[in-house]
């Protein structure tokens, strides 16, 4: 550990808190329909869309209707994808001439991307199209962002407003969502990324005679304008293999800060979006102080121990830390940085091959992953995956002072506690189920590129990212076969919406309630009790159910790396 | 659920063309018009002659190149048509065999210094263009040996390409090697013409 990797953290945090408040206000503005420095041009455009496409912006949905509309816009989405990559071997645009994508991966990266997961069972370069890439994959990262940001607003309107079935119009917010804020930035950000190196082009891979007069042939392709929507909308797909540890996405060190803050920075703004809406910045500030601080505490021990090296190789005599995996021009510092907030922002991405890190750095990625979307999380996905646990953080301080528990003025009911922890419970059921299942499965452990106990953290680490939408991977896990490729599809679907659903029916239940005056008896959801005792419902609820789980995987990995046992 | 049809479809053929054409179409327009070079992929050439990106790491075997670090893209490393990380757990044994026959040849070539640890470690793409400056001043006598040059004259090559951190914060000290060994070629040409030399078994 080194004053300049822990100065490249520091700075990395300040960059974040300086772009929240205004981008949070920004999304504000948009989403409350007001006037935006960008609205003389977009606000045509969003008018020409409604009329095309027979939306009624004035008209508001109930929850139900809200979730009807959510679900057939995503039904309809997997089943434009799934066709478009069956089909990519006689559609234009493929100059490799790549076939078209066998059904049960077709199903799994179809599924991967209308989630917002953007798990990879292919390699980039070597199985998709072109036209794959960018009508089907690029267009699915916006929209399920898109769908992300539209669910939580929802969830928040549920608790802004008093005795109305009503939580907005699902296709206004998606409209908005992708116009206003996530089609502008990406704009900005891929040609901010091509300006520092990343390529973008329709051109055939290119062929080299390198110095020692081989051939090389170089893929590209159109890199940055993916590159930049995976990182802002907490995607993760990359265009190539190794996703951002590729010098092509990921050229330099500027260009690893930048994409390391597009992944969390459209969740970090929305917590000071919920803030303004609800009428209290401070209570989004909260919820930006117990990511941030799960968060901090999930780089400082990834640092502390890819810093230390592997002991076994120390053991042969070479010092230094543990670069397995790792590119020499971002170290370990921007490497830990990446690995901890892509687990924690529900993104995906990597700059690293978690694969290869120490057992301890590869348990805060996935203890990052289990507590399910909730430090930072996805966009959208972020914010309602912690007012979960606000929800039950305010339930149980309300069990130990024997009062009704309130949030933000609502009464928070059986019903609404009930639907809440359904949605908890399902993750763990399939994550765990799943993982059960593939480490007794000998067709399953085929899959698997390290025995021993890293053998059962490759099956967890999967599952997990799955589960939690997040989409990284230990990457020597071979998952392109039929029944990883199933079971995976499935557990992404439940762990995107298994969640959206009880949570919308929840935001319908507040909304009809009318609100509750704050009294002396109110526990206050504003300050640093309540960041502790979120932090600590977290760490209790979401963290203890996998306990059991990562004793087996990397708790007993670092054991037997202490003991110098290999596999 | 008819009432939502419309919009749902409607809007899905929207995006698409608007997120998934439009888009990466005005990202490549402007990109080309602006940053022609980086946009093209960094290409270098020499007589004329693709030789590879800049960004992208190549295999450099032969005694007379500073050599990159492992790499586990494709079948002879530095495939940029295959990028993979080596994806072998800390505790695994095919790691600790590998890192051992690499230090084998190492210490064979420099028995007195101290080994970078990038040196042993493979990189996350299997491409990485770059290695630490330690790790190319370790490689300073073989390649001196190689091309009959000075080991000051190595030292300064690689001062004058060694890139300091981002700003003097971000990121980490590195040297790349296509633009090192491109200058080498330059500044003292190897004994024989390189592409009859070729291959001296990699590692």
């Amino acid at each position: 550990m080194t004053t300049n990797g822990w100065l490249q953290i520091l700075i990395y945090f300040a960059a974040l808190l300086l772009m929240t408040r205004p981008l949070g206000g920004f999304l504000y503005r948009v989403f409350e329909g007001q006037k935006t420095l960008l609205s003389p041009i977009l606000a045509p455009v969003e008018r020409s869309i409604y009329r095309l496409t027979g939306v009624d912006a004035q008209r508001e949905q109930g929850w139900l209707g809200y979730t009807a509309a959510m679900l057939l816009f995503n039904l309809l989405g997997f089943l434009f994808l799934y066709t478009l990559l069956r089909l990519q071997g006689v559609l234009p645009l493929n100059p490799q001439g790549l076939p078209g994508v066998a059904p049960h991966l077709a199903f799994n990266t179809a599924v991967s991307f209308v989630t917002n997961t953007n798990w990879q069972s292919y390699g980039g370069e070597s199985t998709l199209s072109y036209l794959s890439q960018m009508l089907g994959l690029t267009t699915q990262n916006f929209v399920s962002a898109a769908t992300g940001i539209a669910v939580a607003l929802a969830l928040v309107r549920g608790f802004v407003r008093r005795k109305t079935g009503n939580l907005g119009n699902f296709w206004v917010d998606l409209t908005r969502a992708t116009l206003y804020v996530l089609l502008p930035l990406a704009l900005l950000s891929a040609l901010a990324l091509v300006a520092l190196g990343v390529p973008q082009n329709f051109a055939h891979y290119t062929e080299a005679t390198t110095l020692e007069g081989t051939t090389q042939l170089i893929a590209q392709g159109p890199v940055a304008s993916q590159v930049a929507i995976k990182q802002l909308g907490s995607n993760g797909g990359g265009f190539f293999n190794v996703n951002s540890a590729h010098p092509f996405e990921n050229p330099n060190a500027l260009s690893n800060f930048l994409e390391s803050l597009y992944l969390i920075l459209l969740a970090a703004a929305l917590t000071n979006t919920f803030g303004r809406m609800v009428k209290d910045e401070r209570q989004g500030w909260a919820l930006f102080g117990a990511m941030s601080i799960l968060l901090a505490a999930g780089i400082g021990l990834s640092y502390w121990a890819e810093s230390q090296g592997n002991p076994a190789v120390a053991a042969m005599g070479v010092d230094g830390p543990n670069l397995e995996g790792k590119e020499t021009r971002f170290g370990i510092s921007q490497s830990v940085i990446w690995s901890s907030a892509t687990t924690a922002a529900s993104n995906g991405s990597v700059n690293a091959m978690h694969d290869s890190y120490t057992p301890i750095g590869g348990l805060v990625a996935m203890v990052n992953m289990q507590l399910g979307e909730a430090i930072f999380g996805g966009v959208g996905a972020g914010l309602y995956g912690m007012l979960v646990y606000a929800i039950l953080a305010v339930f149980i301080a309300g069990l130990m002072v024997g009062r009704t528990p309130e949030y933000l003025g609502k009464k928070i009911e059986a019903r609404e506690v009930k639907l809440t922890m359904l949605a908890v419970l399902c993750l763990p059921l399939v994550l765990l189920g799943f993982s059960a299942y593939a480490s007794v499965s000998p067709t399953m452990l085929k899959g698997l590129a390290n025995t021993g106990p890293h053998g059962f953290s490759e099956i967890l680490y999967a599952f997990s990212s799955a589960a939690g939408n997040n989409g990284s991977a230990f990457a020597g896990l071979t998952a392109n076969a039929p029944l990883w490729n199933t079971f995976l599809g499935i557990t992404m679907l439940v762990g995107r919406f298994a969640m959206i659903v009880p949570l919308l029916a929840v935001a319908g239940s507040l909304a009809a309630k009318p609100a509750v005056a704050p009294s002396a008896g109110t526990f206050p959801t504003n300050n640093g009790l309540f960041v502790g005792l979120l932090i600590g419902v977290l760490l209790i609820v979401g963290g203890l159910t996998y306990f059991p789980a990562l004793a087996l995987g990397p708790i007993v990995e670092q054991l037997s790396l202490l003991a110098g046992q290999s596999y | 659920m008819r009432e939502h049809l419309r919009p749902a479809l409607s809007l899905l053929v929207l995006f698409s063309l608007l997120c998934g054409i439009a888009y990466p179409l005005a990202v490549t327009g402007l990109a080309q018009l602006i940053f022609p070079r980086q946009a093209a992929g960094s290409l270098a050439s020499k007589d004329g002659q693709v030789i590879g990106s800049w960004l992208v790491g190549q295999n450099f075997s032969q005694p007379g190149y500073f050599h990159g670090r492992p790499s586990a893209a494709g079948a002879n490393g530095n495939d940029a048509s295959a990028s993979s990380g080596s994806n072998l757990g800390p505790t695994s044994k095919a790691l600790q065999e590998r890192i051992a026959t690499t230090l084998t040849t190492l210490k064979a070539e420099n028995p007195n210094a101290a080994i970078p640890a990038d040196l042993v470690y493979a990189s996350g793409s299997g491409l990485d263009p770059q290695i630490s400056p330690a790790a190319a001043r370790f490689q300073i006598p073989r390649v001196a040996a190689a091309r009959g040059v000075s080991a000051e004259a190595l030292e300064r090559l690689i001062n004058e390409h060694s890139q300091p951190r981002l700003l003097g914060v971000l990121g980490e000290p590195v040297v790349n090697l296509l633009a090192l060994n491109y200058a080498l070629d330059a500044q003292s040409p190897l004994p024989s013409a390189p592409t009859t030399a070729l291959s001296e078994g990699s590692r």
